[in-house]
């Protein structure tokens, strides 16, 4: 019996990113080695110098008690944002480097073909699963039951086992800078060139397995969400009262629960492929890969809603805020919202026009595709109403709203073109479809979160982001990203295929390295973003909000605290109209003390989420490295884990009716000692989150 | 139709099983939680359809090797058919006595007779799997002999979770007795059981009927 296979399986030093440098040294291998061995280091060093910091501060014991057991709905959300800027500080470094290769790449460029491929897709992978979906979730687990008068989702403790799945993913996506390759398949990880006999490597299982975590995450984040939505709502919450974020949350919940099955499905079968010899996506042996497209994009194309709608619920909310006006056209965009999500399963074939279906089947698909764009132009609209006389304040969320509606109409419009199967044909697989799926994605998806960072932070610690250093971030996501996108338009219509290293025709030079600049931009916009939460907590002290109203908002979260108590609702508010929080204001019913207090159940932590992210993790990275005894062991400890949650039966906890009133009283306090703040001095140290009376002269 | 609807409310207002008014605090938390287990199952039910959609297609991709005719033993899948029928029907016998039982005594034995009624489904399927080896048409034979060994055992690792899971809940009823968590699992357990035989009777359906067709 081999032992040592027997305990590693396939790893080995050969793995480590230096490897191939040291034993060929050459310019070629040196330059690609340098760079990934200082990425892998980057991993350690963080991961060494957090874990010191937090012994240095002695805070192991609050970490593990007040966050990772803890099934606060709120907490877990912080915990999902943080894990997103985490992962996104990688990939935008990433897709700055492809950038600078793309700058240099004529006639060769400074990296290999493989380290290119890697980053390509690590930037994709990371980014839609483990920096959109990480986001989108930890806003609306933040945001959606305060909107609804909720104290927690429906089932706190799977809340946290999502976030537990999803966090293992992305370690293992971390891990494979480290040690070993990740995939070179792209985001998608067609089959058959991810198949064994093309990518024998571990890079495709590290791929499998990440995604694999995360779907299954986003999958029971789908249900809580959803079944929070339908039976927590608070009494009067109908559901056509309901703020119009939670109604883009409850379309994702359940497009989460629909399309998050045939990815799972997908990449399990190719797990089957790859690790038992089936033959589902294989060139031989009866395999048809032309299955694994479809069943990839019954996910990919809800998931783009699945991104994209949570973003379109932000800017609605922030358009109404900061215009100081009711939502324009709730109904309609009700209904517009609930028309994107149907539609969107109906459009799959339009990533494959080209993979040889008839002509009427590609016809069918590219008008369904187009009709998508009608409900999305009615919010365009709606949202232009909702600021028309408005008094709009060019905060920071409004600005990257106003370069949303912009740049999103322009990338809709390119997916309108790319739905034309013909005009498809022409630019299919080219940097064209790059920069349609990055001028949807960037202001529908990141922008959109960001937004929602700036709009919602105060609500979450008590105090202001730095509004200057907003500004700066905005402007210059918005700037770069036209610098960095707008000339691959330029070059997938000039023929450049996407994914592609170097090129020989220098006429690609010039938009190259005008996309290289906006690369540039786009890394300015993230350290803004850096700089602005270090200044933010330094000047904490004259940004404070704890009354918890600085913006003048309209939704039930507005009216508690900044930050809110655990149980989120002294008492349950009783809702009759839409803009709860806003028509209490007006008729003088905010901030009232109730007759009596009632004590509040809440749910105890569990260590279940943590353990399975950990048992996950090992599962995961035993099955990349064929260390079964660790697939095992993990296993046994994942399953056990479960097990016993069955038998706690002792799983909430009651906080007294005396101390939910000592906690409100004092609160009540603040409030009558806060000055009003009017809309003008939004900024200044004297807002401390009492809004003044708003505006008389806006039609409400 | 809406009185019976009225009726079937009564006494609770979650999809399922009614507790009554002698459980009225597992009635009350019971809404949510099963309401949360029929979400879930709607999503494995898109499971199963993928795998249902990729059989069919991969139908005809024998790849020169054993088809569904050289494989498929009707007797044997006729039996697992009437094992897992059967065993659904004595759940609900099951879930009969946790409404009704006046101890816990026949809701432990009907249980014990569906998990061996579900042992007995999985033993005739394993058989049918080992003699599908031997015929050359193990999964890495050909696409077709894939599609069924991805559908078939995920259907028989659920109804062996099911069995798992009944032993689970068998022992928190010895130890803690029929508590709410205990009827909650049993009607969450309940769903799941029913839903593998529906599973189930399109497996028979597409998978060996069709195959066989």
């Amino acid at each position: 019996m081999d032992w040592r296979y027997f305990w590693l399986g396939r790893l080995s030093l050969e793995w480590l990113p230096f490897w191939d440098a040291v034993r060929h040294p050459n310019v070629d291998t040196i330059v690609n080695d340098v760079i990934a061995t200082f990425a892998a280091s980057l991993v350690i060093i963080g991961a060494v110098v957090v874990a010191g910091l937090i012994t240095w501060f002695g805070r192991w014991r609050q970490l593990w008690s007040e966050w990772l057991t803890s099934v606060d709905h709120k907490k877990i959300g912080v915990m999902y944002i943080v894990l997103a800027f985490v992962m996104m500080a990688r990939a935008i470094v990433e897709a700055a480097l492809m950038r600078t290769q793309q700058s240099f790449g004529l006639y060769g460029g400074f990296l290999s073909a493989h380290h290119f491929g890697q980053l390509f897709t690590t930037h994709g992978t990371i980014m839609i699963f483990f920096m959109g979906m990480p986001f989108l979730t930890g806003v609306i687990n933040y945001v959606m039951p305060l909107q609804i008068g909720a104290r927690d989702v429906s089932f706190p403790v799977m809340n946290s086992v999502s976030l537990g799945l999803t966090a293992a993913g992305a370690a293992l996506v971390m891990i494979s800078l480290v040690i070993g390759k990740f995939s070179t398949g792209g985001w998608s990880g067609y089959p058959p060139y991810t198949e064994t006999a093309f990518n024998g490597g571990v890079g495709p299982d590290y791929w499998i397995w990440a995604v694999t975590l995360s779907s299954l995450g986003s999958m029971m984040t789908g249900v809580n969400f959803a079944v929070t939505v339908y039976k927590k709502r608070a009494p009067g919450m109908h559901f056509m009262r309901l703020p119009l974020f939670t109604w883009t949350a409850l379309c994702t919940a359940i497009l989460m629960i629909f399309a998050m099955p045939p990815l799972t499905v997908a990449t399990l079968l190719l797990a089957l492929d790859r690790y038992l010899g089936f033959h589902f996506f294989t060139n031989d042996g009866g395999g048809n890969m032309m299955n694994y497209a479809n069943l990839f994009w019954m996910f990919g194309h809800p998931e783009v809603y699945i991104l994209i709608l949570p973003s379109f619920g932000v800017y609605s909310e922030v358009f109404s805020t900061f215009s100081g006006k009711t939502l324009y056209g709730y109904v309609s965009l009700v209904l517009a919202t609930m028309a994107i999500a149907v539609l969107s399963f109906t459009v799959w074939v339009h990533h494959f026009f080209t993979m040889g279906q008839s002509p009427d089947i590609n016809a069918a698909f590219g008008v369904a595709t187009m009709l998508i764009g009608v409900p999305t132009g009615v919010k365009v609209y709606n949202w232009l109403w909702t600021m028309f006389r408005g008094r709009v304040r060019f905060t920071a969320p409004i600005v990257y709203g106003l370069g949303f509606m912009m740049l999103f109409v322009i990338g809709g419009m390119s997916g309108v073109m790319l739905a034309n199967p013909t005009i498809d044909y022409q630019v299919h697989n080219t940097l064209f479809l790059v920069a349609h799926f990055h001028n949807v994605l960037i202001p529908g998806l990141l922008t959109g979160m960001l937004a929602a960072y700036h709009f919602w932070f105060p609500k979450a610690f008590g105090f202001r982001l730095n509004e200057k250093w907003g500004l700066i971030a905005a402007f210059c996501w918005i700037v770069g990203f036209m610098l960095a996108f707008f000339p691959l338009y330029a070059l997938g219509l000039l023929g450049f295929p996407r994914r592609t290293l170097a090129y020989t025709d220098p006429q690609f030079l010039p938009y190259m390295l005008i996309a290289g600049a906006g690369a540039c931009v786009v890394l300015a916009a993230f350290a803004s973003l850096v700089i602005q939460l270090r200044v933010s907590i330094r000047d904490r002290g004259l940004n404070r909000v704890p009354v918890g109203d600085p913006w003048d908002g309209r939704s039930l979260e507005w009216s508690v605290s900044a930050p809110p108590p655990e149980y989120n609702f002294a008492f349950l508010p009783r809702v009759t109209s839409r803009d709860a929080f806003a028509v209490a204001k007006d008729n003088g019913t905010a901030y009232r003390r109730p007759e009596k207090f009632e004590d509040i159940e809440m749910p105890k932590n569990s260590a279940l989420g943590f353990i399975l992210c950990v048992s996950g993790f090992l599962i995961a990275f035993g099955l990349v490295w064929r260390m079964w005894w660790l697939v095992v062991l993990a296993g046994i400890a994942a399953f056990g884990a479960i097990v016993v949650r069955g038998f706690v039966r002792d799983a909430t906890r009651i906080i007294p009716a005396s101390e939910v009133e000592e906690t409100y009283i004092n609160w009540l306090r603040e409030v009558a000692a806060a000055q009003p703040a009017t809309r003008g001095e939004e900024f200044e140290p004297t807002n401390e989150g009492l809004a003044a009376h708003p505006f008389v002269e806006a039609p409400q | 139709m809406s009185a019976v609807l009225a009726a079937s409310r009564q006494g609770g207002r979650h999809p399922g099983i009614n507790l009554g008014p002698a459980h009225r605090d597992a009635d009350e938390s019971a809404e949510e939680l099963l309401f949360g287990f029929w979400v879930f199952l709607m999503s494995d039910a898109i499971v199963f359809g993928c795998l249902f959609a990729t059989y069919v297609i991969m139908l005809p991709s024998t790849a020169g090797g054993p088809g569904p005719r050289d494989i498929f033993e009707i007797r044997s899948a006729f039996i697992e058919t009437m094992a897992l029928l059967f065993s659904s029907f004595t759940y609900g016998m099951a879930s009969l006595s946790l409404k009704y039982g006046p101890s816990a005594g026949p809701l432990v034995a009907w249980t014990l007779v569906t998990a061996i009624l579900g042992g007995t489904f999985l033993r005739f399927e394993v058989m049918d799997f080992l003699s599908a080896f031997e015929k050359g048409a193990g999964p890495d034979s050909s696409g077709f002999a894939s599609a069924y060994f991805a559908l078939v055992p995920l259907h028989g690792l659920h109804v062996t979770f099911g069995i798992v899971w009944m032993i689970a809940l068998l022992v928190q009823l010895w130890v803690y007795g029929v508590d709410k968590d205990v009827k909650l699992g049993f009607l969450r357990l309940g769903l799941f059981w029913h839903f593998l035989d529906i599973v189930w009777v399109a497996i028979f359906s597409i998978v060996y009927l069709g195959g066989l067709a």
